[in-house]
This record gives structure tokens, C-alpha cells and sequence, in this order.
């Protein structure tokens, strides 16, 4: 009999997951994931979270419940740091701690720690781990982390070629999808924030949809090298904490330079402790450093933004460009 | 002369004053933060940072406007985000026009070089000799020690005063005195007078207060405007209270006879990871409060602390593992004193009911069949 492993569709789902995909499935170990966000999953996870979480970690909880009655153990890894460069944020380090506290009646929990920050054998540590308490030998664990690490090059691959995280990933299945063009003339818009908030249609509200439908086109964070955007996060006096953070700040900053780009839209959680600090300096340093050209708006979301208000706020961000253009 | 600053934070005020002092600057000492500090620090802040970062850029606000030259402050290495607090504050700051030096000094482990010439930078600008600036550290450091015992003492006093309220005063009495001792020996025979006089209020020693520990965030926890002044709440209500964080950390390490380190020990079975700021000790020390016989636990957690926010979704866990009732307070510009003292005293409440019932416990087994 296969073993079935629980994959919330949450967080590092939208950055990890192939990696972890390619891994366990080479093992033979069959890898659940939870439905796309519904309001039910995010109200169940809103319940039983505590009150002050941010929405990214609620909607977490929601994703395990869907998940727990469905699978042998879960997989919440504990991320610590990919790179030696920043750890996670705080709630990712407790999260498996956070779960277990919070919910009854899961299945084991897999918490395994993925802490990169020392060694240059990235997560083949975790992976051994793994192998050693699923009872796979390392000869098998070995081909098997090699296929992970495959898996995720050809998705970084496909996201810096412009494809969006979900995307990418319906083009690792083999459907046939092709990435958004790139119009000439139209607005360019920067996208940025933490994946697992812009990406997941239902908690961002569709946000890139919305925007590609007003014919703007779209940049994000993941189009970049993540060595650049770290390179360009160390310009701050004193280096953020937090991995997505760097990458969000380092991304602000290759943008300004870039020099075409109309606006920037950062997209954050209500009450999200980091992006306390991170929209602050993006907003300063887009100010500053832009003198003024680009122009900078923040999205702060939580359970009861209504679709229509972050319709609204777009369409008049982009109007406003619009006419920026024309005055120019 | 430069003047200096730092930030508030409880009563330590008096032995940075002292620091900043003895090494030949003039001190601006931060006024006691108030609802307008706070407003302003609200005003200038992201709306999603915690209250320690928006009260102490209200002070910082209210300093510079004094003419403070530099500011002198801690950071951090995270993953908590006070450790860039003083990268943002400056930025804020330095945004709204004001011209100041800041030094922000990292835990001299992170970086001991840096750590170091920032130290050389400010001694060389006292004009102050290496062996003289450790004297002056040590005076310093003395009235802090004093300022925590004095607390303490105040804490255990409290529920037993006969009058109300008077050892609220005759602490405030205590920190003129402090403030007034200047070299070892006098602060020295400031600890004997203060600790006298606090001895001496009249107290009814017949009284058996409820045992509550304090947890959390270690800023809100150390200023009592943040806590809305907890511990005198709560001693007045008749409660002894145990805080987790002094300064010179002794008292924590004495009463309780745990460092550090065992309370993250005691917390792995539940949070197995260093999350940054007090997050794991909050946990950890539940269980040492719960071990030592502590009636209730009450965390104080500033909204959005990141930190405090995992400890607080496993504390009901704990709570329940270890029976020990846990009151938590998340502290934002919103929350009101009324509202929190309704919480305690219910919480209290319920921690008088579950005594009494196992205090009633051990007679009904001597006595079967009543
Ligand atoms: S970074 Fe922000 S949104 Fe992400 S888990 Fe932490 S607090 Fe939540």
C-alpha cells in the first residue's frame, strides 16, 4: 500500500512544492494536496487559528483540516532557513508547534526541520531525515532528492520565463499553457509581496487577474534571480530578517531601476508582523528613490476584504497612471 | 556638551540616566510616555507595527524636539523585528527632517568588531578613559539591580498593605532616592533606606494572596503604561505577582533558580524552535510558573508580535496540560484600562473559585460520607 502524504496548498506550497513533488514521488510516496482556497477552508481555518494570525496562516489551518482525515501523516515541514542569508518568519518556525497546539485529531505530523543555513547540501539533510523515518535507504533517498532538486530548477525556470507560480505548475503536469506576453505600451505593473498571499486567487482576490484584465502588464518577484534580489536587499543599512522579505525589498529596488515601470503594488497580509517593516521602507525608498515616478500602493488584506473595494482601489491606481502617462 | 537619549522603557530610565550622565553628557530624559507620546508615535508609524515600536518613536519624537544630539538604543538579531527597529525608526525620522546620530548596538556576539568601534566611538566622544567607562558601567549597572529589586519587593507588598495604594507611593518615594544615590556606596545605602521603608508599610500578614506570573513581550511587560499597569492592578486586587523579565534578568534566575536556558528546555515539548524575541520563554516559563505553584499565568503580547503570537495559539495547550489557568492580553493604542481590568478581575475570579475547590479537596477525602 502507497503512503499518503499531506500537502496543505498554503505558504511554501507556492514556492517548495515541486521540489517536494518530484522528491516523494520518486520515493513512490504518494503526495496529497489540499483543493484550491474556497471561503469555507479559510472560515474553518479562521475558526480554529488563533484570532491574531495573519490570513496566510488561518487559511493554513483550513488547508490541514481539509486534508487530515485523507492522508497517513502531514507534512509541515519546519523552515528555518534555505540560505544562509535569512530565516523565515517567525510563524513559519513554529508552524508545525502552532498546528498541533490548535487542531485535534490529525494524523502524524512530519516536521522535520529544513534549516540550510550552515551546510552547501541544501535540503539534503531534511531529506535523509525523511527517508530515515518513512524506512527508505539512503541509496534510494539520494536519486530521489536529485529528482526534487530537478523538479524545482525547471519551475524557477518557467517562473523567471514569466510564468506565474500556477501556472508553471499546470506546465510541470504537461498542460498546455503559455505565459502572459508582454504588450507593448500597456502599464507595467510590479507585483509584489509574499507568495503565498499574491498567489493563492482566492485570499490575493484574483489581484494579477484583475489587473491583466485591465490590460496591464504584470512583473513579479519571481521573474528575478533570487541571488539578485538578495544582492539588492543588502543595500538596506542593516539586512532584513526574513527570507520572502529580502526577496520582496530586493525585487522593489530592481525595479525602480529598471526604469519602465508605471507603479508598484504590494500585496499584504492584515496584521502580517514583517510587512509591518517592509511596506514601510518600500513606501520611503519608492518615494525617494523614484523622486516620485513610480508610483507605490499597498493592498493589506484580510478575511473580510470584498472583492468590489479591491476592484475599485485598481481600477483607480491604474487610472491614475493612465493620466500620469498622458501628462508626461 | 552632546545630549543623549534613549529610549524609555519601566524604571530603567533612572540607571540609563545615570550611565549617560557619569560619562560626561548631558542626559534628555525621556518624559514618561503618555497617551500624546503614543499618539504621535501612532501617527508617524505603519499602522501594523507593534506598540513598543510606535511608544518608543513617540519618545524619540518628543527627545529630538528637546534637542537631543544622539540616541543610543538596542537592536537585535531576530528573527523578532525589534532588531530593525532602530534601522526604521532612523529612516522615519530622518525623513521627517530631524539631524541626529543614532547608534544601535547588536548583541556583541553577531559581530564583535562592530560592536566594539561603535563603543569606541561613543566613549572617545565622552572624552572617556577604558578603565573609567567600565567604573561608570558599573554604577549603572548597580542601580539597575537596585530598581529590579525594589519592583520586586513592591510586587510582594502590595496585596498584604493595609492601606491602599501606599506601597504604590512609598515605591515612587524609593525611585526619588535612587535617583539621587550617585556612587556605589551611596546606591548601596539607598537599597538599605528604600528597602526599609518598604518593609515598614503595614500589612496584614494574615492574608493568603493568589500566586499570578507574568509572561510576554519584554517591553510591555517592563512599562507600566503599556501593561496599564498590571502588577499594581492586580496586587491591588490581592495578588502576588511574579514577572518572567527584570532587567539584570537576577531576579528570574534567583527566585525561580532557572536560567534561560531551562525554560526553552521546558518548552520544546511544544515549541520545539527559537522563534525571536520571548516567544518560547512565554511558553516555557507558563510551565515553570505551573511547576512552582502559581495560581494563573497572564501573557502580555503587543498586537502583531509576531513572537508572542505563536506562543499565545500553544499556551492553551499548555494550559491544559499543566492546569494552569492562562489570561492573554494583547496590547494595541485601542485598549482601554477598564476593558483589561474587567478581564483580571474575572480571570481572578476564576482563580479564587479553583483554590478554594482544592483547598476543599483534601477534607472531603479525610472525611467520606459528609
Ligand atoms: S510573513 Fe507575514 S503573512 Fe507571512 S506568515 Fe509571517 S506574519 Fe504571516
Amino acid at each position: 500500500m502507497t503512503l499518503h502524504i499531506g500537502f496543505p496548498t498554503a505558504l511554501i506550497y507556492y514556492s517548495h512544492f515541486p521540489f517536494w513533488q518530484g522528491y516523494f514521488n520518486r520515493l513512490g510516496v504518494e503526495i496529497v494536496t489540499s483543493p484550491p482556497t474556497t471561503r469555507t477552508i479559510l472560515d474553518d481555518g479562521a475558526r480554529e487559528a488563533v484570532a491574531d494570525a495573519c490570513i496566510p496562516i488561518k487559511l493554513y489551518h483550513g488547508h490541514v483540516l481539509t486534508l487530515k482525515d485523507k492522508v497517513d501523516a502531514l507534512f509541515i515541514p519546519r523552515m528555518v532557513r534555505i540560505n544562509r542569508r535569512a530565516t523565515f518568519c517567525p510563524k513559519f518556525l513554529g508552524l508545525p508547534d502552532m498546528v498541533r497546539a490548535t487542531l485535534t485529531g490529525l494524523p502524524p505530523i512530519i516536521d522535520l526541520q529544513v534549516d540550510a543555513g550552515r551546510g552547501l547540501l541544501g535540503l539534503w539533510p531534511t531529506c535523509r531525515g525523511l527517508a530515515e523515518l518513512l524506512g527508505f535507504s539512503l541509496g534510494t533517498a539520494w536519486p530521489a532528492y536529485r529528482e526534487g532538486n530537478k523538479h524545482q530548477r525547471a519551475y524557477e525556470e518557467l517562473l523567471r520565463k514569466g510564468y506565474l507560480p500556477l501556472q508553471a505548475m499546470a506546465r510541470l503536469r504537461g498542460e498546455a499553457v503559455e505565459a502572459p506576453s508582454r504588450q507593448p505600451g500597456a502599464l507595467n505593473l510590479a507585483v509584489l509581496g509574499y507568495p503565498y498571499q499574491v498567489y493563492d486567487d482566492y485570499i490575493s482576490l484574483d489581484i494579477i487577474g484583475k489587473l491583466q484584465k485591465m490590460r496591464a502588464n504584470i512583473m513579479t518577484m519571481e521573474m528575478l534571480p533570487p541571488r539578485r534580489l538578495f544582492q539588492l536587499s543588502s543595500r538596506l543599512p542593516k539586512r532584513l530578517f526574513w527570507h520572502f522579505s529580502n526577496l520582496v525589498i530586493g525585487a522593489t529596488y530592481h525595479y525602480l531601476q529598471q526604469g519602465d515601470i508605471d507603479g508598484i503594488i504590494h500585496v499584504t497580509a492584515f496584521g502580517c508582523g514583517p510587512d509591518a517593516m517592509v511596506d514601510k521602507l518600500m513606501e520611503l525608498d519608492v518615494r525617494g528613490i523614484s523622486q516620485g515616478k513610480v508610483a507605490y500602493m499597498s493592498l493589506s488584506i484580510d478575511e473580510q476584504t470584498g472583492d468590489a473595494g479591491v476592484t475599485t482601489r485598481l481600477e483607480a491606481f491604474v487610472d491614475m497612471l493612465h493620466q500620469r502617462r498622458e501628462n508626461r | 556638551m552632546k545630549k543623549v537619549s534613549f529610549a524609555h522603557m519601566g524604571y530603567s530610565y533612572l540607571g540609563f540616566k545615570q550611565l549617560v550622565e557619569d560619562m560626561g553628557f548631558a542626559a534628555i530624559v525621556p518624559p514618561s510616555p503618555s497617551p500624546a507620546t503614543l499618539d504621535r508615535g501612532v501617527q508617524y508609524a505603519p499602522e501594523f507595527a507593534c506598540i513598543p515600536f510606535k511608544m518608543v518613536l513617540g519618545t524619540y519624537l518628543e527627545v529630538l524636539e528637546q534637542g537631543a544630539e544622539i540616541i543610543i538604543t538596542s537592536g537585535g538579531v531576530g528573527p523578532c523585528r525589534a532588531g530593525l527597529y532602530g534601522m526604521l525608526h532612523e529612516k522615519i525620522l530622518r525623513n521627517l527632517g530631524f539631524d541626529f546620530e543614532i547608534f544601535v548596538f547588536d548583541p556583541p556576539l553577531t559581530g564583535l568588531w562592530r560592536f566594539y568601534s561603535k563603543l569606541r566611538r561613543v566613549v572617545r566622544g565622552a572624552g572617556l578613559s577604558w578603565p573609567a567607562f567600565v567604573d561608570v558601567v558599573r554604577r549603572a549597572w548597580a542601580k539597575l539591580k537596585l530598581l529590579d529589586a525594589l519592583e520586586q519587593l513592591a510586587s510582594n507588598t502590595r496585596p498584604y498593605e493595609l492601606k491602599r495604594g501606599e506601597t504604590t507611593r512609598t515605591f515612587h518615594d524609593c525611585l526619588k532616592i535612587v535617583d539621587q544615590a550617585r556612587n556605589l556606596k551611596e546606591i548601596a545605602s539607598a537599597r538599605q533606606e528604600c528597602q526599609q521603608l518598604l518593609q515598614n508599610i503595614p500589612r496584614d500578614p494574615g492574608r493568603h494572596p493568589l500566586k499570578i506570573g507574568i509572561v510576554g513581550e519584554i517591553y510591555v511587560m517592563l512599562e507600566p503604561f503599556m501593561n496599564l499597569e498590571i502588577e499594581k492592578t492586580l496586587g491591588e486586587m490581592g495578588v502576588v505577582t511574579h514577572r518572567s523579565i527584570y532587567l539584570t534578568q537576577y531576579t528570574a534566575t534567583d527566585v525561580l533558580a532557572h536560567g534561560t536556558m531551562d525554560v526553552r528546555q521546558l518548552a520544546y515539548p511544544y515549541l520545539n524552535q527559537f522563534v525571536g524575541g520571548h516567544g518560547q520563554n512565554s511558553v516555557g516559563e507558563t510551565i515553570l510558573y505551573a511547576r512552582n505553584g502559581f495560581d494563573g499565568v497572564v501573557q502580555v503580547a503587543p498586537f502583531t508580535c509576531i513572537p508572542e503570537i505563536v506562543a499565545k495559539s500553544i499556551l492553551p495547550r499548555v494550559s491544559q496540560d499543566f492546569r494552569i489557568p492562562v489570561l492573554s492580553l494583547t496590547i494595541d493604542e485601542q485598549t482601554g484600562r477598564a476593558g483589561v481590568e474587567t478581564r483580571l478581575e474575572a480571570f481572578i475570579d476564576l482563580l479564587r473559585e479553583r483554590r478554594e475547590q482544592m483547598e476543599a479537596r483534601p477534607y472531603a477525602a479525610l472525611l467520606p460520607g459528609y
